[in-house]
């Protein structure tokens, strides 16, 4: 009981953030040697594995590496677009928007009524460019009213109380939106229907020929697949990643010049320094938060789209995984940083798909290494790999 | 403030005294006073790709207790009911589902659970209330060693569906390298190991193991890396959801020509619809009625009810199960003086444990007396073509040798 103080006292004290200096240092403040110690564990399991010792080849090509991190990049892009939400969220009001990954259900949700409703109207087979885009808006907008409708009546009431309040209450809210769905909408999951969208048939000139190989569309954005040769690595690419992947990058460039070119993004980031002075220098506080719940709504919705396009199913339950992860995505970049925020998603899509193999571990650890792995990355840089000045300021 | 502190340690201390405190009620439990027969059934009635599961054997119970709406007991007549709990195919479910069967004075005996997690969850509660019951669906090869008194099954252990999958993929496919992947579950463990063992014996080479985490979404990487070990064959033992993703995203990672088999986990319309194009040829192995003029009549009242084919393999081993509950309760059962129904549950667990050569739509049953009830009934393979599962081969095991009888297409 003595002891406990002091420790906290020491930690505090000590820099987590800095190299190891000396022996006291050591003694006062242990968790940097574990943080290096483990981290030269995992370059010596993945040094095993990338080394062909032994063997005639080794366990882990760089073949594989550059698949899965295709694949990586994709998941990594949606959990980038979901971490830009939370990042916003945080910066304005420092609370953590834990039902995020609900909006973003609720948008795939949406999504699934209006592209289901085409392929039973026939208008996905006639016109799948309009019905896709359709399906984009229907969850873009059904995020943004999902996330207006907890700000006005989840956070705002809570908004001036201490963060562990807003935090239950967030925690709660996306229960109840679970919950919601499932009452409303069964739990059964439901699979999105096949959507054969070609396009580019002038950069693409042989694909997507029908039989006779008069008629050319183009590349199948959506459901393709293309073997491809590329320096010498024979990889099969899916449009539908790079829709993805550059879905996630136009996001965070829109977003990027919105926050720091325009004045409503002046508006925000004064609110984000602080709320008080922003109140009293005339900026409309409310209207900044509405907005930047608005904007993570808009990115949810359309993460929540692309998402079903690629693995197919939506459920009432799918929120939770991919909004744990963009929050750990933005936590990793640095919690109120853009291009952090961006950055930390691809890196956690990244890791999930390559460190299983890489480190030799099951599949099943995958969420034990990207959570280990942001718990050695807070250990060294607690304010995420671009943070900035986020945990001086609110410390 | 410091004041307060001892008062609530005291409390705590009450409350976890009280919590430890042996069931001061037992002893009147093990024999059941009631005014009806009351079958509990403990299913996953919800949840995605698991549901169809759980209805399918709320179903064939259903059918059972319509069959039999009244049941004599010595000239008395007791209307039976169906209770039903849902166990969410979860350890916390069959636990959670055990427990309030086991705290209602009026149920009997009960049907389930339905996964081999919630079935070991569960054993122990029924074991201590001295319950009977009997799972139309736990195959975990476990569940029978002797640990459990109240358990029981109606269907196939893994050790036979894990035998006539590993020769089927052996002998018949052909197939030499196979990669396992398992959910988890007691169940998806315990099945590959069976496979893999009888595999490996064959003289078959097992490449690479895995297991996956139920709801992931993106199992590409994964696949990636099994793909390296080029296997023909990639086994999965788990449910629905997983299943199709795993068989769809395959195509990804550029496995579409090697062979997705699975379990009884997957023999349902919902892998089929929720893998898509990726459903077709893929395969699983399920144990199976007798195909006989009684299951005819069955399957035809099935769909005359519910006005669909059943969604899931287990509607005659619940049906099986419900019947064979209920004789046991008629012929243990004795009548109080005042009219009420009283059933000695040691008496009904022994029945149901001793029973012999009975015909069911099953098979035939013949219980082994470790839980074991229909040791020696068929496995199918079934592959799907035009959206639908279909019957390719029939596997037997009789005293560890296998025999497949290839199914001519209908």
């Amino acid at each position: 009981m003595t002891e406990q103080p002091e420790a906290i006292a020491s930690s505090s004290r000590g820099q987590p953030g800095a190299f190891v200096r000396s022996w006291r240092d050591i003694r006062r403040n242990p968790l940097p040697l574990f943080g290096w110690l483990l981290f030269i564990l995992l370059l010596f399991a993945a040094l095993r594995n990338l080394l062909p010792l032994g063997q005639q080849t080794a366990e882990y090509s760089p073949e594989q590496f550059l698949r899965q991190i295709i694949f990586g990049l994709a998941q990594g892009s949606i959990y980038a677009m979901l971490a830009l939400g939370y990042t916003m969220v945080y910066s304005v009001l420092s609370i953590l928007h834990f039902a995020h990954g609900e909006v973003f259900m609720t948008g795939a949700y949406a999504g699934y009524f209006v592209l289901n409703a085409a392929a039973r109207m026939g208008a996905l087979a006639t016109n799948p460019l309009l019905s896709v885009l359709f399906t984009l808006a229907a969850g873009m907008v059904a995020s943004v009213i999902a996330a207006l409708l907890l700000e006005r009546f989840v956070y705002r009431p809570v908004r001036d109380t201490p963060p562990v309040v807003s935090l239950i209450v967030a925690v709660g809210a996306s229960l109840v939106l679970q919950q919601g769905f499932i009452r409303l909408f069964g739990e059964a999951a439901r699979r999105y229907p096949t959507v054969n969208l070609y396009a580019f048939p002038y950069l693409f000139p042989s694909f997507g020929c029908d039989a006779s190989g008069t008629v050319c569309r183009g590349i199948d954005l959506l459901d393709g697949r293309y073997d491809v040769s590329f320096l010498g690595f024979n990889l099969r690419l899916l449009p539908i990643h790079a829709v993805v992947f550059a879905a996630a990058l136009a996001f965070m460039l829109a977003l990027w010049f919105y926050v720091s070119r325009t004045s409503a993004g002046r508006a925000m980031r004064a609110v984000a320094e602080d709320r008080s002075v922003a109140i009293l220098m005339g900026v409309d506080a409310n209207r900044v938060i509405v907005r930047v719940f608005a904007l993570g709504g808009l990115l949810a919705g359309a993460a929540g789209v692309l998402y079903a396009f690629y693995n197919h199913q939506v459920s009432p339950l799918i929120g939770f995984s991919p909004g744990i992860k963009g929050l750990t995505a933005a936590a990793l970049g640095g919690l109120g940083n853009v291009p952090g925020a961006m950055l930390g998603g691809l890196l956690l899509g990244i890791v999930e798909s390559v460190a299983p193999s890489l480190l030799g571990l099951s599949a099943q650890l995958k969420d034990v290494i990207i959570f280990g792995i942001l718990v050695l990355v807070l250990l060294f840089r607690p304010g995420g790999v671009l943070g900035e000045s986020v945990a001086e300021k609110r410390g | 403030m410091i004041g307060r502190l001892p008062r609530i340690a005291v409390l705590l201390l009450l409350a976890t005294l009280v919590s430890c405190a042996p069931d001061a009620f037992d002893g009147g439990g093990r024999m059941l006073t009631a005014n009806e027969v009351v079958i509990g059934l403990s299913a996953a009635l919800t949840g995605s790709g698991i549901g169809p599961l759980g209805v399918d054997i709320l179903r064939g119970a259903e059918l059972a207790v319509a069959e039999r709406p009244m049941l004599d007991v010595a000239g008395y007549s007791f209307p039976v009911r169906l209770e039903t709990q849902d166990d969410l195919c979860s350890p916390e479910g069959g636990q959670a589902a055990a427990n309030r069967f086991v705290a209602d004075p009026q149920v009997a005996a009960v049907v389930g659970p339905m996964c081999s997690s919630g079935c070991r969850a569960a054993a122990p509660i029924f074991d201590a209330a001295g319950f009977t019951t009997i799972s139309p669906s736990c195959t975990n090869s476990d569940l029978t060693s002797g640990a459990f008194e109240s358990f029981n099954r109606m269907v196939v252990s893994d050790g036979v569906q894990g035998v006539v999958a590993a020769d089927y993929i052996y002998e018949t496919l052909g197939v030499t390298r196979i990669a396992t992947l398992h959910d988890g579950s007691p169940y998806g463990e315990d099945l590959v190991r069976k496979v893999a063992a009888r595999f490996t014996e064959l003289g078959g080479f097992v490449v690479a193991q895995d297991a996956i985490n139920v709801g992931d979404d993106d199992f590409r990487a994964l696949l990636e890396d099994i793909g390296r070990e080029s296997p023909e064959l990639i086994y999965f033992a788990g449910f629905a959801l997983e299943g199709a993703r795993l068989s769809e995203q395959r195509f990804d990672a550029r496995l579409e020509r090697v062979i997705f088999m699975g379990a009884d986990g997957i023999d349902t319309q919902d892998f089929i619809y929720f893998a898509g194009e990726a459903a077709d040829g893929v395969y699983a192995s399920t144990s199976i009625p007798v195909l006989d003029e009684a299951f005819d009549n069955f399957l035809a009242r099935y769909v005359e009810v519910y006005g669909e084919a059943p969604p899931g393999p287990y509607h005659a081993n619940a049906y099986d199960a419900t019947e064979l509950l209920l004789d046991g309760i008629a012929s243990v059962a004795t009548v109080t003086p005042d009219g009420l129904l009283q059933v000695d549950r040691a008496a009904l667990a022994s029945y149901v444990r001793t029973v012999r050569d009975r015909q069911g739509l099953t098979g035939t049953i013949n219980a082994l007396g470790n839980g074991e009830m229909l040791a020696t009934a068929d496995i199918a393979i079934v592959r799907v073509e035009d959206d639908r599962f279909r019957q390719v081969a029939i596997g037997r095991v009789r005293e560890n040798n296998v025999m497949i009888t290839q199914v001519d297409a209908p």
